[in-house]
């Protein structure tokens, strides 16, 4: 079988988008060209869901066939990878179920089947998230509010790769912060398969400025378009000395 | 799980969509993140069932417990008995399996009734349990306190939630920040033998710190730290954590070694607490009685 590769992008923020195109729309027109937006919203110490608009969170989320998640950073490090797993497994589910219901007929869906047959599908399922290739771009928020959260973010980026990286499917990973100086977005790190490089980049990272959430989500759409489209060799050569 | 609390309850009767088996729901054992876990009756005979409506994760569960039935005939995981689906009279969908009953205490309360020589005795079953499933091609990934249960007759540590288990050389599909090697920088997250070994080690580190550590700036001493309080397991325990052990059966070897050294076998060191007391007390009386003597003798000295 042909090794699939899976598109997601991973907004990490922590308020609301006040510049520019709606967000929920831009990730509608990513999730058309098959990237999964995921989003994570940080809560400030001491808030509510209501203090970062729930809302916008989720239909960001929605729009873009992801997965939200609202949480105090203390859980972020298992949140990133838990949403980023659970994207991939959703993500595939579509595709079976689709196939399911061109198959045997509208109305035919895993939930329809009989639980050791919807066993037999899922181990499936399992299995290619296990050995698709991966690509996430992650979007991370840089506003002023942001500034002490970002320690948090990079350690969760760490344990993502961690986590990724014991998949039998090769990984790649890249990050924009929003706002640039004069863009919606900068680039933060280019593609790359180990995200333990991201130690070194992070105190470049500028903070403030407003929240262009929408612009810079078509930022990060055109990332996956821009970049190199030759595979890379080494990722197969590994695979090969695996496999023998 | 929001409307699980009104529509699943102790009290209640489920039947299944699928094979039709009735189950009632006596009282709740426990939940954890995918499920709650009931106490029911199967042809009259306890038993443990699981239910949730995360219908993927439970199904992912499922398949697990089904492999394991397989490479049974030894203690691999409880057995499973029916899976099938529940539709709740308010229309809600629910996946239940209903397996094996294991009764049996926390390890870690086991331990603080019994006595700290019982870790490593237990520790040889569970290790012999993780080398079979270990051959069978699987990991048992998510290796905590939480999921061990010591079972009498005979007196056994056994695991209870297979949630975590992963086929070997993927990626291990659940985890505990805690006994995650991950987490501690000190190796990947790809199920392998030497993965469970760690989470074992830290496991007994927990027990025997009376409980978990933070990981704090730097995690390698953390971890020194922890194990100067394992005495004689020290060197066991840190060859595990540093993935020296390719398998259950080497570290079962060296623990077996290290308990047939022991100037008090397991077996003497039983009767626990209550006789090391006694012991000491008898140590006193003789000391007093020792003294005694000696005074005795230096008065009979000077009267001479």
């Amino acid at each position: 079988m042909k090794p699939s590769t899976l598109k997601q992008i991973l907004l990490i923020t922590d308020g609301c988008s006040n510049r520019g195109e709606d967000p929920a729309a831009v990730a509608a027109l990513a999730n058309a060209q098959h990237i999964t937006v995921n989003v994570i919203g940080i809560l400030e110490e001491g808030h509510t869901e209501h203090s970062l608009s729930l809302e916008e969170v989720e239909n960001i989320a929605k729009a873009g066939g992801g997965v939200s998640q609202l949480i105090y950073k203390q859980a972020l490090t298992e949140t990133v990878q838990m949403v980023t797993k659970q994207a991939m497994t959703q993500t595939i589910e579509g595709v079976v179920n689709r196939e399911l219901k061109q198959i045997l007929g509208p109305g035919n869906t895993l939930d329809d089947l009989p639980p050791k047959k919807r066993g037999d599908v899922l181990e499936v399922v399992e299995e290619i998230s296990e050995t698709a290739n991966l690509e996430v771009l992650i979007l991370v928020d840089t506003s002023a509010s942001m500034h002490h959260k970002l320690p948090v973010v990079k350690e969760a980026l760490i344990d993502l790769s961690i986590s990724m990286n014991a998949r039998l499917g090769n990984n790649k990973f890249s990050i924009l912060g929003f706002p640039g100086k004069r863009d919606p977005a900068v680039k933060v790190m280019e593609w790359t398969e180990r995200l333990e490089n991201v130690s070194s980049v992070f105190p470049k990272l500028a903070t403030g400025g407003v929240t262009p959430t929408g612009p810079a989500l078509r930022e990060a759409i055109h990332e996956f378009s821009r970049q190199s489209l030759p595979k890379r060799t080494d990722g197969i050569t590994e695979y090969e000395e695996f496999g023998s | 799980m929001k409307n699980s609390a009104a529509d699943i309850h102790p009290g209640i009767r489920l039947t299944g969509k699928w094979h039709n088996g009735n189950y009632p729901l006596i009282r709740k054992l426990g939940s954890g993140a995918i499920g709650t876990v009931y106490l029911t009756k199967r042809n009259g005979v306890d038993a443990a069932l699981k239910i949730s409506d995360k219908r993927t994760s439970m199904t992912m569960e499922m398949n697990v417990l089904q492999s394991l039935k397989k490479v049974q005939g030894h203690f691999l995981g409880p057995c499973l008995f029916d899976t099938d689906d529940y539709v709740s009279p308010s229309g809600q969908l629910y996946t239940f399996y209903v397996m094996e009953y294991i009764q049996g205490s926390r390890l870690d309360t086991y331990i603080k009734a019994k006595g700290v020589e019982w870790l490593p005795v237990l520790l040889l079953s569970l290790l012999e349990d993780l080398d079979y499933l270990h051959q069978a091609g699987w990991v048992f990934g998510d290796l905590k306190l939480d999921n061990l249960v010591v079972s009498e007759n005979p007196v056994r540590l056994r695991w209870v939630d297979v949630g975590g288990t992963t086929q070997l050389g993927r990626a291990i599909k659940e985890y505990t920040e805690f006994y995650d090697r991950g987490h501690w920088g000190m190796g990947s997250r790809k199920a392998e033998p030497t993965y469970d070994l760690f989470a074992l080690a830290m496991t007994a580190l927990e027990i025997l710190n009376g409980g978990r550590f933070l990981k704090g700036d730097t995690p390698k001493s953390t971890i020194r730290k922890a194990l100067s309080r394992a005495e004689k397991l020290r060197p066991i325990l840190e060859k595990a954590l540093l993935g020296k052990y390719s398998t259950g059966a080497a570290m079962k070897q060296d623990l077996v070694k290290h308990l047939m050294r022991n100037k008090t076998p397991a077996s003497a060191a039983t009767p626990s607490r209550v006789a090391k007391s006694n012991r000491r007390k008898a140590g006193l009386g003789e000391c007093v009685l020792l003294s005694f003597y000696g005074i005795a003798c230096y008065v009979l000295y000077l009267l001479q």
